[in-house]
């Protein structure tokens, strides 16, 4: 049997087109290397019977020359999109049971672009966590940690990045929220592309706070990221947040030089507690921007530091509201009692997990009156402040490139005690996810112990181009 | 601003969450320590600032207001944890 553990989206659609393989073949070889790795907890639902009839379609579709755009592909779809028919949790004990009679318009996409489904990958709680421990169905492994040193693989896509890192798929869908799919390609050594805001419709896409929320794809190429984004994206009139923009070639990266353009260091990012070696990496991409004839130039971001609190407002408020639907009455799990409200109260202590109640509970007080104006108001005014420092420094560049984490991979039951040690870690991704724009992290070197470090591209609204042909520039200079 | 148990269990009943003691206990240090922490907002100048509760800007378009039946009153029914002739049931509300 070949060997499709380091296969891209890209080769493989070659190699299907060249009938070195089959989709069959393929399909066949990760269900048997996600059995084998079971360990690593990636998936909380397999769908191999469904794997396999989709592989039978598309190596029928291959041979009638009516190849789709992601023709026989097996991916892993994030437990957060509802899929037709099949299990969808979103982490969750309250919807351990929840089968969606309908399908998100972002996985039906992939369907239709021929992409198979090997299963649901697993993810914090409601997508809330930075290192997929709090998910109901157990913690993930990251496949670079090793037994003296079990590694988190980030989160709240952790399952779909740590799939793709050990081979067990060749691409995966995340959600991104403040950070979910970047930190956690950071922390596995992939590409994790967060388009602009409105390019993926959230239709079907379990909610966690809708103003920030996005879905984009966790690939090990610059190159898979762009193909994937293709099939995802749509004008959808069932999400009224979905952009009418009109939706570029996104492989036209390839065309697109770096020379001349404007690449912006936000001075600001580079903040306490950022990591001797992730910093002389961010130094190595600014040389190699140089080299490839950028210009480089200093910019200032000067409310970045109001980031992280302001989303910790934002979105714990918007989850309250959206997480309200959970009441035992019309779905998922129910504990039954009584009295109506006793009956919401216990079912959701009881099924919802301690991260979800926490945040649960900022969103309350911080919406709740008296308290309303000075917190959730506040934020919004200060997102306002967020948002002005990025279009004000797009006047002047049309790149900004940072570190997307101020750390590497850490020790699975690290940062457990203290929330705010956690929250810390999307201290350099939030500010994009507030501001709405496309934002991609790339694997761009390793610290002292081999572990992967990302770097962070932020492009202006709709210019994912210009972010996937600079991210391109990091995957030829990096020299691995 | 501080948080004690009163308010604690205020907010626990607003957002329908019941929570034990034990659970009380932590919620308060955790909500304090955020809360404090996010007040560091309150340092920044927002006057005159307009807040921004989308960065969604283009116009959202009407659709016409006319009824459509996507599934099937069973398809819905089939997900909740107790259903009765078509109905969700819930415990007695009136007396």
């Amino acid at each position: 049997m070949n060997d499709f553990e380091n296969l891209s989206i890209s080769s493989a659609i070659e190699g299907l087109a060249n009938k070195n393989f089959t989709s069959l073949e393929l399909t066949e070889f990760f269900i048997k290397k996600i059995e084998k790795n079971k360990d690593l907890n990636c998936f909380i639902t397999s769908t191999f019977d469904k794997a396999i009839e989709m592989a039978k379609i598309s190596d029928q579709k291959i041979k009638e020359n009516e190849t789709r755009s992601l023709e026989g592909i097996p991916i892993g779809m994030k437990d957060l999109f509802c899929t037709n028919g099949v299990r969808t949790t979103a982490g969750s004990k309250i919807l351990e049971n929840f089968v969606p009679f309908y399908e998100s318009t972002v996985s039906n996409n992939l369907w239709n672009s021929g992409a198979i489904m090997l299963g649901k990958t697993n993810m914090d709680e409601f997508a809330m966590g930075s290192a997929n421990t709090t998910s109901f169905f157990g913690n993930v492994k990251n496949p670079l940690g090793s037994k003296v040193k079990e590694l988190v693989p980030g989160g709240s896509s952790g399952g779909s990045a740590s799939a793709v890192s050990s081979g067990l798929c060749l691409g995966s869908t995340g959600s991104d929220t403040g950070g979910s799919i970047r930190q956690p390609a950071s922390f596995c050594g992939l590409v994790g592309l967060k388009p602009t805001y409105g390019r993926c419709s959230r239709f079907g896409m379990i909610a966690f706070a809708s103003s920030l929320d996005q879905a984009g794809p966790i690939t090990k190429t610059v190159e898979d990221s762009a193909l994937m984004l293709q099939a995802m994206v749509s004008f959808d009139k069932k999400d009224s947040t979905s952009s009418r923009q009109s939706i570029p070639d996104f492989s036209d990266f390839k065309k697109l030089s770096i020379k001349g353009k404007r690449i912006g260091i936000p001075k600001e990012y580079m903040i306490d507690g950022l990591n001797s070696d992730i910093k002389k990496i961010w130094d190595a991409g600014i040389s190699w921007f140089k080299s490839e004839g950028a210009e480089i130039l200093e910019v200032s971001l000067p409310h970045t530091k109001s980031a992280l609190p302001t989303y910790y407002i934002i979105a714990p408020a918007e989850a309250s509201a959206n997480l309200a639907r959970y009441d035992g009455i019309r779905y998922g799990f129910r504990h039954n009692a009584d009295d109506l409200n006793d009956l919401y109260q216990k079912t959701r202590g009881l099924g919802f997990g301690k991260e979800v109640k926490r945040r649960l509970m900022i969103g309350t007080y911080v919406l709740s009156a008296g308290y309303y104006d000075a917190y959730y108001l506040k934020a919004l005014k200060v997102r306002k402040l967020i948002s002005q420092d990025f279009e004000d420094s797009f006047q002047k560049c049309d790149l900004i490139l940072t570190p997307t984490t101020p750390n590497v991979a850490f020790p699975i039951g690290e940062k457990q005690t203290n929330p705010i040690e956690m929250y810390l870690n999307d201290v350099l991704t939030v500010p994009a996810s507030l501001a709405g724009l496309p934002a991609m992290s790339v694997p761009s070197g390793f610290n002292s112990e081999k572990l992967p470090v990302g770097l962070q591209l932020i492009g202006k609204p709709f210019d994912e181009i210009s972010v996937l042909a600079a991210g391109a520039v990091i995957e030829e200079s990096r020299g691995f | 601003m501080s948080i004690d148990n009163s308010t604690v269990k205020k907010v626990a009943k607003l957002a329908r969450i019941e929570i034990n003691e034990e659970e009380e206990t932590t919620l308060i240090t955790e909500l304090n320590n955020i809360l404090g922490w996010v007040d560091e907002l309150k340092q920044v100048n927002t006057d005159s600032v307009e807040p921004m509760l989308s960065v969604f800007n283009e116009s959202m378009q009407m659709r016409e207001d006319k009824a459509e039946s996507n599934f099937d009153n069973s398809q819905i029914l089939d997900n909740s944890p107790e259903s009765n002739s078509g109905f969700f049931v819930v415990p007695k509300v009136v007396e």
